[in-house]
Order: structure tokens, then sequence, then C-alpha cells
């Protein structure tokens, strides 16, 4: 089989998929597949990408119908038949083509209180975080995120209450929950608690499923909504 | 744009629509079962000739498959708790295979009775 049978969504929120024919290459990957169609067949086509080698998270598109990082997904492990589908990121509005907006992924990031709120100046000593504790333990299962939209395209619970935080945005804020330096403990936990917030979640999975970097977002949420009661119980939120 | 069922085609997925289906056929059954213990208050006679009804071949199925539901509904919600509730280890496919087993070992167990 030399030739792939490649259906890639063309348009916006409204469009279909148009097909091309590419040539089938050893250890071919779906974003080689795409860049042949932009570079050789139609230089209209809108994709996203920057580092190829799985570090940026800006290529992840939906590959036959599953969210996937499309730089280090191989053709092999994917095709059906002699067929590829690739569409734009699901639960994400559609900028043009394969290239999904992610700012209501990253505001919610914002919203979960994603950031690091330091409680010692420069002129304090560093802080000493024993790398077997079980807080930093807990953050390095998550840490590695590196915010390519997989898990909130694939997570049903965004589809149903688009103002639900996602997956990555709330593991974000259980690695901080974990980050002893931090100082805004309460108030992150408040901001995750809620219909829209980790208590939200039915345990679909999905977002651990199919996480090219194998976090379990799905035990941070889990740690979430053990700390959010405990803080509830404590009367801290 | 949405997902379609190629997005939820994993094992974890299966699990809660087990859990959601289960959970609502069991909503519908609770008012029929105590529409039934109700015929009592209509004296023995009524809540008799209720349980022989009960006794035709179809209704039995019927239990068996209700057997089946409790099973699956009480074995999927003690997971979701242990996953929850528990420190986590990354048990999750080993807790849906104990509750899916456990399961089918109830519904068999209830089948092997009858039989």
């Amino acid at each position: 089989m030399n030739t792939l049978r490649v259906k890639i969504w063309r348009g916006r929120e409204q469009g279909a998929l148009q097909e091309f024919e590419v040539p089938r290459r050893e250890s071919q990957t779906v974003l080689d597949v795409v860049t042949h169609v932009q570079r050789a067949l139609d230089p209209t086509l809108a994709y996203r990408f920057a580092c190829r080698v799985g570090m940026c998270g800006s290529c992840a598109m939906s590959v036959n119908g599953r969210a996937r990082w499309t730089c280090r997904t191989h053709v092999d492990q994917v095709i059906e038949g002699d067929t590829l589908e690739i569409a734009p990121l699901t639960n994400l509005p559609v900028i043009k083509d394969l290239v999904a907006d992610m700012s209501e992924f990253f505001d919610k990031w914002a919203r979960a209180r994603g950031q690091f709120q330091p409680t010692a100046t420069r002129k304090d000593e560093f802080a000493r975080v024993r790398p077997d504790s079980s807080e930093r333990e807990q953050v390095d299962a998550g840490i590695e995120c590196i915010g390519c939209g997989v898990c909130y395209a694939s997570c049903d619970v965004v589809t149903w209450n688009p103002d639900y935080l996602g997956p990555a945005a709330l593991n974000r804020a259980w690695t901080l929950v974990n980050d002893v330096r931090d100082g805004a403990r309460d108030e992150r936990l408040g901001a995750v608690a809620g219909d829209a917030g980790c208590q939200a979640c039915h345990t679909h999975m999905s977002c651990t499923e199919r996480c090219p970097k194998k976090i379990s977002p799905t035990a941070a949420i889990a740690g979430l909504k053990r700390a959010t009661l405990g803080a509830l119980l404590a009367g801290r939120i | 744009m949405k997902s379609d069922w190629r997005a939820r085609a994993h094992p974890a997925w299966w699990a809660f629509a087990v859990h959601r289906i289960s959970g609502l056929l069991l909503t519908l059954f609770l008012p029929l079962h105590f529409l039934t213990l109700g015929v009592a208050l209509n004296g023995e006679a009524a809540l008799q000739s209720a349980l022989v009804w009960t006794e035709q071949p179809l209704i039995k199925a019927g239990e068996v498959v209700l057997v089946l539901l409790l099973a699956a509904h009480m074995a999927g919600g003690i997971r979701l708790l242990m996953l929850e509730f528990l420190p986590w280890r990354n048990w999750q496919k080993s807790l849906l295979a104990l509750a899916a087993g456990l399961t089918v070992v109830a519904g068999g167990a209830f089948l092997m009775n009858l039989v």
C-alpha cells in the first residue's frame, strides 16, 4: 500500500472533510501527513505545530475520532485500512481547518488558580522539598503536562457543561495544592470546588486514557475532591 | 466540534455507561417493587396472586437481569468510592475487572440457585 487516503476537515464550525492522497512513507507521523498536504497539495490548509518532538503541545488533533498529539503518532498506530480522518480538537471553537481556538482552555487554567503564589522573598533561603515526600511525588505525577488539550477534547463533561474547568486545569491546580511553597491553597481549593470544578467529574477517565504524557488527571481530580471536602469540613472554604 | 463514539471506546467509559443505565433501570424498577408490595394492603390473597404472577418464566428471567443490574450498580459504585477516597494507585483497570467479575459472579450465583 503506497498511498494513504486522508480526509481532512476544511472550514470552521461548519465545513466538510476533504479527501487527499498522500504517499505512504516509513515511520511517517500524522503530522508528516498534514505537512505533506499543506506543502505539496493545498497551501491554504491551516494547522498548528512547533517542536515536532512532543514537547510544545501545539499539534494535537482528532485522528480517526480520537484526540492525539500528531507529531508522536505514527500512521501505523492509527490507520484503519488505508484511511486517516484528521479533524481539529473537539470541545474547542475552530479557527480554521485543523486549528482549534485554545483561549478558553488556557483561561480555565487561570480560573482554577493555576498560578504559583509565592510565600518567600528572594532574601529567604531556598525551600527544601524532599524528592521522596508524598507531596513532591503527587506533584511529579502531574507536572509533565504540555498543555496540548488532548484531555480537554476527550472529556465528555466539558461537552455537557462548557463551564467545566476540565482535566488539564484541575491537574495543574492539584500540582500547586501539593506545592509546599505555595501560599494560596485554600483560595485555589475554593476556585476548583463546585459545579464547574472537580465535583463535576464523572470519572469517565477519558483524559487518563488519552493523555499522551501518561498523566492521570482523574487522580488529580480525585485528590482535589478529597482536599476540597477536607477544607469544607474544616471551614476553610 | 463534538466527539463521537470513537472517543468513548474504552473500558472506563463503558463502566460509566453501565453504571448510569443500571441506575436508571433500577430507578424505574423501584416504584414497581413498592407497588407489588403495596398489594399486601389489600389482604393476603391479593399479595399471593401477585406472587404467583411473578412465577412466570419471563418475570423469573427479569429477576436475573435485576440481580445483574443491582450487582453491576453496587460493584461500580464501590469502584468509584475506592478510586476517589483511597490513595490513588494505578489500579483503575484492575478495579474495573474486579467490579465486572463481581457482577458476573453475583448474577451467576442467582441463576444457578434458580435452576
